[in-house]
């Protein structure tokens, strides 16, 4: 069985960030980069079903500049077989249906039994491109998957819906997965497979010979949102912080009487 | 400005988000018209057109059809949008039609300024503002960003329409969460914990202060991922909604996935190293410090009043 999982590398949430020259998206200096989260789960379940299955091929695809071959080795470490990266230093200014477009260009005669991607960026969060990918090449896609289980043939899903309520789902390949946080618990590379990771194939493609539809939306400025919270922002001491704290819950609720 | 609004219903009931795409519809001033697969006895309070697929007949979720509708509907009413709510089943469906419709999409939109539309980047610490080329756009809609989920009045004119098509994917059905536990709905008090607790052990420092203020503790969807905190204390989306009188947010960096199930509490207290952090928005007071720090001193004090 032939399998692809397409990853995204982003930055730390938690980084602070600043907006680009162009004004359009965030400054990509000074930030540390990780694989996007919801695709680490994507990665995992690749790999399970490849341990499951015995015989399988799992190619990873990323779309990016060079730096994102970094992350790329991450998905090689923990088991997939090649790599597949789009060479793109434009790629965080394309939109969603251009990201997908390339994906399934790139995927189109390739016989992917199951196309795993995660369910959504951190960074762009459009949510689309697992879909659109789907779209694309005429297959059937389930969503914000949470559990996921092969079978004689048959792919059984749950999906995750609002208030704790799954959606269960059945399948058959060729099928496209987006992946939600917790499917699975993805393992950490180990050092020796960190090592056979850099003896695998990684092979760039330039975003040129790919990407053949035009953007449909654009990004007209990127800002960072008005302050609204009243809120008081306390810093210091954390025994003083915690007199405050307790000072403040006495006078603004009941809970402390 | 005409908008076709995509309904959302859950075994027969009406899902909360579909009057928010009303609400948004007034807000752009658009003539609006709604679809729904659901069933002729829950409709939704719409006073206008609304077309109509039978749930039994198309099933709740299948992607394939509902898409097979939502085109024949959009022929027939020829809108200038197509609105879905960022759930579930509007992110799932969306693209499939947008894509159909050679359209646009904007996701998770939060305002609408002058024709441009603005969703958030990296968890709402940016935002970013997005014009589309094609005439006929689709969105999804951040839920609670437009208006209330409160049922307005009115009966709609109903349009029943079917489908030929089967669909790919089989809808087995719906599994309920594991219930029991604990209610936080109940709680006066709840002191929920977030990544930034940073390994399990933690856990327990959260829940002695949650026991110091006489409350229960919680946690944020990536504590309940790592499976340091059980499921049934998930507060948001997916979890539990609470509107207690005090919450405190421990190392929770405020994903409105977390946002939208505790921003209704009375009195928020967030304890982050991030002063940037999308919880301060939200929050009453914001702390800034290390909790494994903090918890610990705040938790001695309440106990030695």
């Amino acid at each position: 069985m032939k399998i692809l999982v397409c990853i995204k590398q982003v930055p730390d949430m938690e980084s602070k960030f600043k907006i680009d020259s162009a004004g359009t998206w965030y400054a990509k200096t000074d930030l540390a980069w990780r694989m996007n989260e919801y695709d680490e789960y994507a990665v995992e379940q690749a790999v399970q079903l490849k341990e499951q299955l015995k015989e399988a091929d799992i190619t990873v695809l990323c779309i990016g500049g060079d730096q994102v071959k970094e992350t790329m080795k991450k998905a090689l470490a923990m088991g997939c077989d090649r790599g597949a990266h789009i060479a793109d230093d434009a790629a965080a200014g394309r939109e969603p249906l251009q990201i997908a477009a390339m994906i399934a260009e790139y995927a189109r005669d390739k016989e992917f039994a199951v196309i795993f991607t995660g369910m959504q960026s951190q960074d762009r969060g459009s949510a689309q491109v697992g879909l659109l990918v789907a779209e694309m090449l005429g297959l059937p896609a389930v969503t914000t998957v949470v559990q996921f289980a092969y079978d004689a043939g048959t792919v059984t899903a749950r999906r995750e819906l609002e208030g704790g309520v799954k959606a269960v789902v059945k399948m058959t390949p060729p099928l496209l997965i987006t992946c939600q946080l917790g499917l699975n618990t993805p393992r950490y590379p180990t050092l020796p497979n960190i090592m056979k990771a850099k003896k695998k194939e990684l092979l760039t493609i330039p975003a040129e010979q790919l990407l053949k539809v035009e953007a449909r939306q654009e990004t007209v400025k990127i800002a960072f949102p008005e302050k609204k919270g009243g809120g008081v922002v306390l810093e210091g001491d954390v025994a003083d912080l915690a007199d405050q704290v307790i000072k403040i819950l006495k006078e603004k609720t009941a809970v402390l009487a | 400005m005409k908008i076709l609004l995509i309904a959302e219903s859950r075994e027969g009931k009406i899902l909360g988000g579909s009057y928010e795409l009303l609400a948004f519809a007034e807000k752009i001033q658009a003539e609006s018209v709604m679809f729904l697969v659901g069933g002729e006895s829950a409709l939704p309070s719409y006073p206008g057109k609304l077309y109509l697929a039978e749930a039994a007949a198309v099933g709740e979720y299948n992607p394939d059809v509902h898409r097979e509708l939502i085109l024949a509907v959009v022929a027939a009413e020829k809108p200038d949008m197509v609105a879905f709510c960022h759930s579930s089943y509007g992110w799932d469906l969306a693209p499939r039609v947008a894509y159909a419709l050679q359209a646009a999409q904007v996701s998770e939109v939060v305002e609408v300024v002058d024709g441009t539309f603005m969703v958030p980047v990296c968890n709402a610490k940016l935002r970013r503002q997005v014009k589309p080329a094609t005439a006929l756009v689709v969105v999804t809609l951040q839920a609670g960003a437009f208006g209330s989920s409160e049922e307005p009045a009115g009966t709609p004119t109903v349009e029943k329409i079917s489908a030929t098509s089967a669909g790919r994917v089989e809808f087995v059905g719906y599994e309920q969460a594991a219930g029991g536990g604990v209610d936080l709905g109940k709680a006066q008090v709840i002191v929920s914990a977030g990544r930034g607790i940073g390994k399990p052990e933690n856990v327990a420092m959260v829940a002695e202060l949650a026991k110091a203020l006489g409350g229960e503790y919680g946690a944020s969807r990536p504590v309940v991922d790592a499976e340091w905190v059980e499921h049934n204390r998930q507060v948001g989306t997916t979890g539990q909604s609470v509107s207690p009188k005090l919450y405190v947010a421990c190392g929770i960096s405020g994903a409105i996935q977390h946002l939208a199930g505790m921003k209704k509490s009375e009195f928020i207290l967030a304890v982050n190293t991030d002063r940037d952090a999308p919880i301060g928005e939200v929050a009453d007071v914001l702390v800034v410090a290390d909790l494994k720090q903090f918890v610990p001193v705040l938790t001695e004090k309440l106990k030695a009043r």
